[in-house]
């Protein structure tokens, strides 16, 4: 990989080996699943996947209501007094990670916060991640950025390193951490792809201060 | 048929909605960020100098978080709503 250097416009340029920008897509891809799967609380319309079918997507889904004809229904009206908002954190911890409580000590407050900000935060990572899926070709090669796509992968490199760092258990003492390894660990390699992104990320932060 | 309310207690306005009561916005330490981007999203957010960004960056390092903002409730909120959508643990505080 060339690190990245300022360009014009607040923007910056790398190039990425092509397995460099395998492994970082498919990252990304797992970042963008983990922001779509439902929090804390929710029911899973599909299963314990969490994937499942959009009924209300489907050709004729709401088309032989008609007694009920523009009187909400009940998830309707859940909607649109937001009482089917998330209120309380995602259990999965890198998840969890990337939608903090924005209370510490106020379940009320912090609740009341994650209804309305949760799902536009989810959204707005969900399109910086799609961002860098846009500018980062598949088979490799060189990036360049405008200064809006530029804080987007800022911004998604981050979420990557947040949500594998939570899974790795990374502290502050991460290089000890990482070479008290057994080399064969598989830990490893996941530590060294982590150390990857910092370096990664790095760049573009120096590229763009 | 349904009877009218007899009496509705309005709530008192407490330490929530005292319009004078400092908030504020606290960034914790955490073992992922780089340091150069917190510096760097302090400046790009609050237009904060660098020198300043640095301080509050460091001292978030050094002693587990730091202040980096105060005011209204409302603008505190708005701070840690876009502290999160830069991956900063950022979250909202009385100021007492």
């Amino acid at each position: 990989m060339e690190a990245f250097r300022p360009a014009g416009g607040g923007g910056a340029s790398a190039s990425f080996a092509a397995p460099e920008a395998a492994l970082l897509r498919s990252l990304i891809d797992q970042v963008v699943g983990l922001l779509s799967a439902p929090g804390a609380g929710e029911p899973s319309p599909g299963g314990p996947d969490g994937g499942g079918l959009d009924l209300d997507a489907l050709p004729g889904a709401g088309e032989h209501d008609d007694p009920d004809a523009g009187v909400p229904g009940a998830a309707e009206l859940d909607a649109m007094l937001g009482l089917d908002e998330p209120v309380s954190p995602p259990e999965d911890p890198a998840l969890a990670r990337l939608l903090p409580d924005a209370y510490r000590d106020d379940p009320d407050a912090a609740g009341e916060f994650r209804r309305y900000t949760e799902q536009s935060l989810r959204l707005a990572k969900q399109e910086t991640a799609r961002t860098v899926l846009e500018t980062l070709p598949a088979e490799g090669g060189p990036v360049k950025l405008s200064g809006d796509q530029a804080q987007s992968w800022l911004r998604a490199l981050n979420d990557v390193r947040l949500a594998l760092g939570v899974r790795l258990g990374v502290t502050e003492e991460f290089e000890d951490q990482w070479q008290e390894l057994d080399p064969l660990d598989p830990r490893s390699a996941a530590f060294e792809v982590y150390a990857w992104l910092g370096s990664v990320q790095e760049s573009l932060v120096q590229a763009l201060a | 048929m349904s009877a009218a309310p007899a009496e509705v207690e309005l709530p008192q306005s407490g330490e929530h909605t005292t319009p004078d009561k400092p908030w504020v916005t606290i960034v914790w330490n955490d073992p992922v960020n780089l340091m150069t981007y917190v510096t760097y999203v302090f400046q790009k957010v609050f237009g904060y100098p660098k020198p300043k960004a640095e301080k509050l960056m460091l001292d978030v390092h050094h002693k587990g978080k730091a202040v980096v903002a105060a005011g209204a409730r409302e603008a505190m909120e708005h701070n840690v709503e876009i502290l999160h959508g830069y991956g900063l643990w950022a979250t909202v505080s009385s100021d007492s």
